[in-house]
């Protein structure tokens, strides 16, 4: 595959290759089993860092897409569409790991609590911003719309992090960004969420940053064949003269 | 000058796109009972306070009294209390492994006549604390 190059990504790329090779001994062997939830607690360490960066990547569309507005430059559209794209990613994570962890915790790898239905629908949210995208061929309508909607989408965050401090859930409170003021979870625990939350989210500066400069490269150069959907390339066959 | 038909058509089939997650996101939000997803359990004094109909399903959450808890052939018998209030519950079927006394639980069932919730699903309701063996509080 062909890479875009972009500035100050060696340095980027071997901080995340760091963080990730530290949040996994972390996660994995420093820090100690829950005594309550056993081996299934440790699906944490990569759960919230993919809902908080999902929350982080949405918060990324919500100040491009303004930007965007007072701006009229394409490329605050462009990092709205890339972190919108992370975003969507992340959430759809967050659930499938959601899943792995209540399944064997809870009972069930889904129900209808207040916390799952509002995360499901923001995944649907962003899924529609993303069709929003591409509803109009003249790129500065399109990234007028998708301004707009990527604006009033954001709402849906705070929503979704909330609802297990407004309604009553099945899905406990939340641990860190809690209202009370100190965490009531192991100091070595929250060192492994830590690194992860840092890990994914270098990983995920990288992807935005990689994403934004290719749909620039693309925009400069329209002529130019996306990747992916270049033809096959063309394996001719020859027989072998037979002996 | 128009746009050719098939980018028209390209265009129409977005808008069908968005228009249908839009309409499966408000769909879900309907299967799910906007009610009863924004109150997912009720508390032991809530059901004692309003006695639900016989037939009426619903979930009942709380802490598993300490010493309640009796396991009888296939059949486990425990209280959910809330503090204030207590109700039985007899639940036919495996328990989750991380079911234990004191912690929290949300029954799926129905209040009997005789003021014992029969179950037929038992989830577990963890805290949000996470501490290792022995220094859990």
């Amino acid at each position: 595959m062909r890479r875009t190059p972009v500035r100050g990504d060696g340095l980027l790329s071997a901080a995340a290759a760091v963080a990730v090779a530290a949040a996994l001994v972390l996660a994995l062997v420093v820090a100690p089993q829950d005594g309550v939830q056993g081996v299934a607690q440790r699906l944490m360490y990569v759960h919230v860092p993919a809902a908080w960066v999902a929350y982080l990547a949405f918060a990324t569309v919500l100040v491009s897409s303004v930007l965007y507005l007072v701006r009229r430059e394409l490329r605050w559209d462009r990092y709205a569409q890339a972190a919108a794209e992370l975003g969507v990613g992340l959430t759809a994570l967050a659930i499938a790991l959601g899943m792995l962890w209540g399944r064997p915790v809870w009972g069930v790898w889904w129900t209808w609590d207040a916390r799952l239905v509002t995360t499901a629908v923001l995944l649907l949210v962003y899924v529609a911003y993303l069709g929003v995208r591409r509803t109009a061929d003249d790129p500065h309508v399109a990234a007028r719309r998708s301004a707009a909607v990527g604006i009033v989408a954001f709402l849906n965050v705070p929503v979704v992090h909330f609802s297990v401090v407004w309604w009553r859930t099945l899905h406990q409170p939340p641990t860190v960004l809690g209202p009370e003021g100190s965490p009531p979870i192991h100091p070595t625990m929250a060192w492994a969420l830590a690194t992860g939350v840092v890990a994914f989210t270098l990983l995920a500066v990288l992807v935005v940053r990689r994403r934004v400069a290719r749909l620039g490269a693309e925009a400069a150069d329209p002529a130019a064949v996306p990747p992916g959907r270049e033809a096959p390339p063309v394996v001719t066959v020859v027989p072998r003269a037979g002996r | 000058m128009n746009p050719p038909t098939a980018r028209r058509r390209a265009l129409s089939l977005r808008l069908l796109v968005v228009v249908g997650a839009v309409a499966a996101a408000l769909a879900l939000l309907g299967v799910s009972g906007l009610a009863d997803t924004l109150v997912y359990y009720r508390t032991p004094a809530e059901v004692l306070a309003e006695v639900p109909a016989e037939d009426e399903r619903l979930r009942l959450g709380g802490l598993v009294q300490a010493g309640s808890l009796e396991r009888v052939g296939p059949e486990a018998r425990f209280t959910v209390t809330d503090g204030v209030a207590s109700v039985p519950v007899v639940y036919l079927g495996a328990l989750p492994a991380v079911f234990a006394e004191g912690q929290g639980a949300v029954v799926e069932g129905r209040l009997g006549s005789d003021g014992v919730f029969v179950g037929d699903l038992v989830l577990v309701k963890h805290s949000n604390e996470y501490q290792p063996i022995g220094e859990a509080g």
